[in-house]
């Protein structure tokens, strides 16, 4: 059994990170470092409307008084932020108008991850924004999606084409002002993706953001916008990859939802950064702050996130419930190898009555990594006949690694209910026996079970997602107990 | 003459002090202790007084007690009545009776006593001087001065308090009762230390009460260290009921030796400000321990409890369940935190809050954590906030009972789930019965001790015809 094990442990951790190539494309840069020039040089490459601008600044004079947070269960290495590239682009043209007109390296690029834009677009009807480094470089299906009057483009096209929406919401949801990374994503975030759907609407696609980090020494600041008018559906799904390099870089985006009256959005993220290697060097810093509102009555939000990269993650997608009857939802299955670390949860503010909210996070960590769960439920006085139920579980893989559990529960008025439940434990040695008994060998076994496991979390995803998924948990836990 | 009068509480006024009377602090002190009580002193300036800044402290803001004028003895008050302590027993229940009045221990004929089995009980400061050895062994062994500015400022300023020792192989003939009572006609700030030393194979049960006989406010900061050796046993009780100006900060830090047991409860009946800081150490393996907590809060009054319990060993098993009753503008805290350190295999920890708020200004934070390195564990928590269930009340209002009745006996078995794990017979039906005042409004705290307002010679009765149902 001991030699078995540290069979399957090396094999996992010599195990490749397949997306870990680059691709040599023709990139331009900002100077390296921030001060305010930079932040001009971003906007004014970006031939950005004066109150952009004016919204950076003010961020980045915000930031300036900030200090990076230390509350999180991570160990985080100084981060030099006069050290990193700001802005990464990929030259050539700036507009495409079709996919014939975008870089065939890039093309090439977005095939290799698996997601190619041609073919995704006519077989699996997804309308995908492909962000590389920090630009959006083509969107497809806009203008299918247009005729239902749905904008699904680029941040930077939504400032240049609706900038009314843009005035309206950015920041209405994160205010720079909300935490450290945050006001430095609001200074000099890059691009991201902008979503409108209008009343009424049930957008018949789903809508995906895939995000690539390139370029050494930058840094990926997007930011997403999605915008649910009343009665208005959308499944958005978002994935992200990035080279194996040496260097850590630095991910913090912000994704800021607005649901209004009987609306709801769907939001799924399968995360795979690149980790790091298994000695802990390199992987990517994902610092994210992601948070939707449910303005109107009868509205919804659901988060469903698959976290398998970064070597640090910290990240509590939040839902506001605001308006009476409203829903939120989390889901989460958080692994964690080798050196990882992930401090994860969500947070959930009933403000309106009758509202619901589910939280079901299940950790798993292996090698010597940690993982933790953080979240707030917080009822509020007036939320009356509110509920919520949280659960959330770890598994642990290995005798050096952590589990941990952080729940906040707050709660101010009688007539609410709010239960949290948690256990931390190893596979069991019963179920593990069950399946070997029946023939099934070891590595399998513990493939199965942990399928089964994050079962819950897993059947919430897409379609497209889910096999993705599926297969990603496999990848990063194949066989690492013992 | 009181060095401070009327006075609220700072660092500065509690440094000034300190420097000032040197001297007389330490006047019990070996030379090892009056060490301790200077590194105290120092970790003190370093810490400062406890601010909502603190993650600890974000819920319970001091500020509000420390403001209030109170006085400070150096030296122990004249003592007006002593009869009142004693009025704290337990009908048919035989106990010796530690008696203390303001934090400071009061039989002055037999400061300290020895019994023929080598128990050793009585006044700290005297312990000091008659078996400076075996205090100097334990003292401030478990209390971590630089972890926490109250224990500090506690270990800084204590005079007296309450010595126990049970040697190793001896078991307590009959339960000790502690009875900690504040009563003065002015406003009062007391410090007092207890410590409770268990050798192997000994067993101890323990009466632990804080009481206020009149309206005045006051500020207790206690600090209580326990240690046990391997395979003791403890059971350990811990009554609270003050009045609605009191506000006491208890810290008891528990280490538990190889194979050791230890059974802790806590009951909060009243007080202005309760805050329980458990710390509990797992000092060799298999050991277990069981954690119980009820608190019954009104008014505006605010309990808080915070319990960090350290799997250090392998095999050991620990078991928390607070539970609490929150009405008008009461206010909880609970933040369990439970670390298992990488080696400690074969932990079983578990972790339960249960809260009911029957308004709507009631609030509660519940803080279950866990922090685990190891893979070989299980651990679990869990947290509810609710009301009481509806549909017990439906099956109760159905079959005739009066909504007050229904009501009644939904909280009484709520609580119940703790009370009923009292050990102590006696002590179990006169908590019952005090769980039963309390909610239905009628526990005061009377110019007579609360303890005495009642003697229930039956168990429980509610106005229930048992044959409706």
């Amino acid at each position: 059994m001991e030699t078995d094990s540290n069979k399957i442990i090396d094999e996992v951790t010599q195990g490749e990170y397949k997306y870990g190539f680059v691709t040599d494309i023709e990139t331009e840069f900002a100077p390296r470092g921030l001060n305010e020039d930079t932040i001009r040089y971003i906007s004014e490459r970006k031939n950005e409307p004066e109150f952009m601008l004016e919204f950076r600044l003010k961020a980045f004079r915000h930031w300036l008084t900030m200090k990076q947070p230390v509350w999180a269960h991570l160990s985080i290495p100084p981060i030099d932020f006069q050290d990193i590239i700001y802005y990464a682009a990929p030259k050539k043209k700036t507009t495409v108008g079709s996919l014939d007109e975008v870089d065939p390296e890039l093309l090439a690029t977005f095939n290799k991850l698996g997601i190619s834009l041609e073919e995704q677009k006519k077989l699996s009807g997804v309308a995908v924004d492909a962000v590389i480094d920090s630009v959006s470089v083509k969107t497809t299906f806009s203008e299918t999606l247009s005729k239902y009057g749905i904008i699904f483009c680029s941040f930077s096209d939504a400032v240049q084409n609706h900038p009314d929406l843009i005035k309206q919401y950015m920041g209405s949801v994160v205010p720079y002002t909300d935490n450290f990374f945050a006001a430095l994503n609001s200074a000099v975030f890059s691009d991201g993706s902008f979503c409108y759907i209008p009343k009424g609407v049930r957008c018949p696609v789903e809508l995906s953001t895939y995000f690539r980090i390139n370029a050494a020494n930058t840094g990926q600041f997007e930011r997403t916008l999605i915008i649910a008018d009343e009665g208005a559906y959308v499944s958005y799904m978002e994935g992200c990859t990035a080279p194996q390099r040496d260097e850590n870089q630095l991910h913090a985006a912000i994704v800021e939802i607005v649901v209004r009256k009987d609306a709801e959005v769907k939001y799924s993220t399968v995360q795979n950064w690149y980790p790091g290697d298994k000695n802990g060097k390199g992987g990517i810093y994902n610092f994210v702050t992601k948070r939707g509102i449910c303005k109107g009555n009868h509205s919804k939000i659901s988060w469903t996130q698959v976290e398998t990269g970064s070597a640090i993650t910290w990240k509590y997608p939040s839902c506001i419930l605001l308006g009476d009857h409203s829903v939120g939802e989390f889901y989460s299955v958080a692994v964690t190898n080798n050196h990882q670390q992930a401090d994860t949860g969500s947070k959930m503010l009933h403000l309106g009555k009758n509202t619901r909210s589910t939280i079901i996070s299940k950790g798993i960590s292996a090698g010597k990594s940690n993982n933790s769960y953080r979240g707030l439920v917080r009822i509020s006085k007036n939320a009356t006949h509110s509920r919520n139920y949280s659960q959330c579980d770890s598994l642990l893989l290995g005798p050096s690694c952590g589990a941990h559990t952080f729940p906040y529960i707050q709660a101010e008025n009688k007539s609410s209910v709010v239960e949290h439940e948690a256990t931390t434990s190893k596979i069991s040695e019963d179920q593990l026996f069950y399946c070997q008994q029946r023939g099934i060998d070891m590595e399998s076994a513990i493939g199965l079970i942990v399928n089964g496991y994050a079962k819950e979390v897993l059947k919430q995803l897409p379609m497209e997602f889910a096999v993705e998924a599926q297969k990603l948990l496999s990848i990063s836990l194949e066989g690492s107990v013992w | 003459m009181e060095p401070i009068k009327k006075q609220s509480i700072s660092l500065q006024r509690m440094v000034d002090l300190f420097e000032n009377h040197r001297q007389l602090l330490s006047s019990s002190d070996t030379a090892h202790l009056s060490e301790i009580r200077q590194q105290a002193f120092a970790a003190l300036k370093k810490l400062g007084l406890p601010d909502t800044k603190l993650e600890t402290w974000r819920h319970t803001d001091l500020r509000e007690t420390l403001e209030r004028g109170y006085d400070y003895h150096l030296h122990p008050l004249p003592e007006d009545d002593l009869q009142k302590v004693f009025r704290c027993n337990i009908p048919h229940l035989d106990t010796t009776i530690i008696g203390q009045l303001n934090g400071w221990h009061v039989s002055k004929e037999v400061p300290v006593m020895e019994l023929g089995n080598g128990i050793i009980m009585g006044s700290l400061s005297e312990a000091k001087k008659k078996y400076p050895g075996l205090v100097e062994r334990y003292y401030g062994k478990a209390a971590n001065d630089s972890a926490d500015a109250l224990t500090a400022l506690n270990t800084a300023f204590a005079q007296d308090g309450v010595f126990i020792y049970i040697p190793s192989g001896i078991k307590s003939p009959k339960p000790v009762q502690l009875i900690n009572v504040i009563s003065h006609s002015e406003n009062i700030f007391l410090q007092s230390r207890n410590l409770i030393v268990l050798g192997d194979n000994a067993g101890l049960s323990l009466v632990h009460c804080d009481d206020s006989y009149n309206h005045q406010a006051s500020f207790s900061n206690i600090v209580t260290e326990v240690f046990m050796g391997e395979n003791a046993f403890l059971d350990h009780y811990k009554l609270q009921n003050l009045n609605n100006d009191s506000s006491l900060i208890s810290a008891v830090w528990f280490q538990l030796g190889k194979s050791a047991n230890l059974n802790s409860h806590y009951i909060s009946l009243n007080g202005g400000l309760i805050r329980n800081n458990i710390r509990l150490l797992f000092n060799g393996p298999h050991g277990n321990a069981g954690l119980y907590g009820l608190y019954l809060m009104d008014r505006k009054q605010q309990i808080d409890n915070q319990i960090f319990v350290d799997h250090a060993f392998p095999e050991c098993t620990s078991d928390e369940v607070f539970k609490g009753i929150l009405d008008e503008s009461a206010r909880g805290v609970f933040n369990g935190h439970v670390l298992v350190r990488r080696n400690s295999i074969k932990t079983d920890a578990r972790q339960t809050n249960k809260n009911i708020l029957l308004t709507d200004t009631a609030r509660i934070n519940s803080q279950p954590f866990l922090e685990i390195y190891n893979d070989d564990v299980k651990c679990s928590h869990g947290s509810t906030t609710g009301q009481l269930d509806s549909e017990a009340m439906f099956y109760l209002r159905q079959r005739g009972i009066s909504e007050e009745s229904a009501r009644m006996l939904l909280m009484f078995a709520f609580a119940d789930e703790i009370v009923g794990k009292i050990a102590i017979p006696q002590l179990r039906l006169r908590i019952e019965d005090m769980v039963k005042k309390r909610l239905q409004g009628e526990l005061q705290i009377c110019e007579q001790c609360v303890l005495h307002c009642s003697t229930p010679e039956h168990p429980l009765e509610f106005h229930i015809d048992m044959e409706k149902i």
